[in-house]
């Protein structure tokens, strides 16, 4: 058993471990948290996959971005979490039941006799020189350039629905209207009043 | 060596977990939506092991969109997650049923 079988099997059991702990445990705290160790073992796995780009990417834009985006938005909603525990273990049974049920029938397709080494043999591992970012740029620039401008409008459309979504006005919010500030004239501001001087009496 | 299989089979468990995380946290939709997390975090295992084992660099392309439309997907939830709770005070989901669908 090589280096390779020992990293991919610590990190498997570490992610399995940790996105069944993401379903069950109590707190959605500690379900985002448990969510972070996920995304951090998968990480480790697709380095062994040689897609480092994507690695480091899934650990900047899931762990960094993603991941503190539902910390936030759990911490700041105040959950009832007893009440939503109520119909855990009433659903416990028929939860299993589909996990076994999907993964048996997963297993009979994908298994060793389909899928094995002796069918797909492991491609060779490429020169220490090899740079995934570099090929990755280069398919993404040129094939996939289209549908990397159309990613670039869905993120677009994301940041204005989401801010759309939640921007809230207050009626008694004080602001300035930057319109009527430039549009202001001299009139509006001083008045000129002729008078009499005053006489010291 | 690892065989493609395994890397395969991971992502099944991973997928058969997540569908399992929504039967049992049915009244908790931020819950619901960390599973659908991981989810797409197992079909990205399974392309990344099939563009390795094909040599073929188009997977990870796919990866890479799939990233962009999760991160897009959790914003849009979460926010409407947040005006949710603000107006209803509560996320559970048997009281979301104002349209009575």
């Amino acid at each position: 058993m090589g280096f390779e079988n020992i990293v991919f099997y610590v990190f498997a059991a570490i992610m399995l471990f940790s996105a069944a702990m993401v379903i069950t445990v109590k707190n959605p705290v500690q379900a985002s948290l448990f969510l972070v160790l996920t995304f951090f073992s998968c990480s480790a796995i697709w380095m062994l996959l040689e897609a480092e780009f994507l690695a480091i990417t899934l650990v900047l834009v899931y762990v960094g971005a993603v991941m503190v985006l539902f910390l936030f938005v759990v911490m700041m909603l105040d959950i009832n979490v007893a009440r939503m525990r109520a119909a855990f273990m009433q659903y416990l049974p028929i939860g299993i039941a589909v996990l076994v049920t999907m993964a048996v029938m997963m297993f009979m397709v994908i298994g060793p006799e389909h899928f094995g080494l002796d069918r797909i043999p492991a491609p060779a591992r490429h020169a220490a020189d090899y740079n995934n970012t570099r090929e990755l740029g280069l398919v993404l620039y040129t094939v996939y350039v289209y549908p990397f401008e159309i990613a670039a409008v869905i993120l677009l459309v994301a940041i204005v629905a989401a801010i759309a979504l939640t921007l809230r006005r207050r009626p008694k919010t004080k602001y300035q209207n930057p319109d009527l500030q430039v549009a202001v004239q001299r009139n509006d501001r001083i008045r000129i009043i002729k008078m009499e001087s005053e006489q010291p009496k | 060596m690892i065989a493609l299989s395994d890397y395969l089979i991971l992502g099944a468990i991973m997928f058969s977990l997540s569908v399992a995380g929504i039967f049992l946290n049915r009244k908790n939709i931020i819950i619901i939506l960390m599973s659908i997390e991981l989810m797409l975090l197992s079909v990205n295992i399974n392309f990344i092991a099939f563009s390795h084992f094909l040599g073929d660099l188009s997977g990870q392309v796919f990866v890479f969109f799939i990233l962009t439309v999760a991160a897009a997907e959790a914003a849009i939830g979460l926010a409407i997650l947040v005006v949710l709770f603000r107006n209803k005070r509560t996320i559970d989901v048997d009281e979301l049923d104002s349209m009575k669908g």
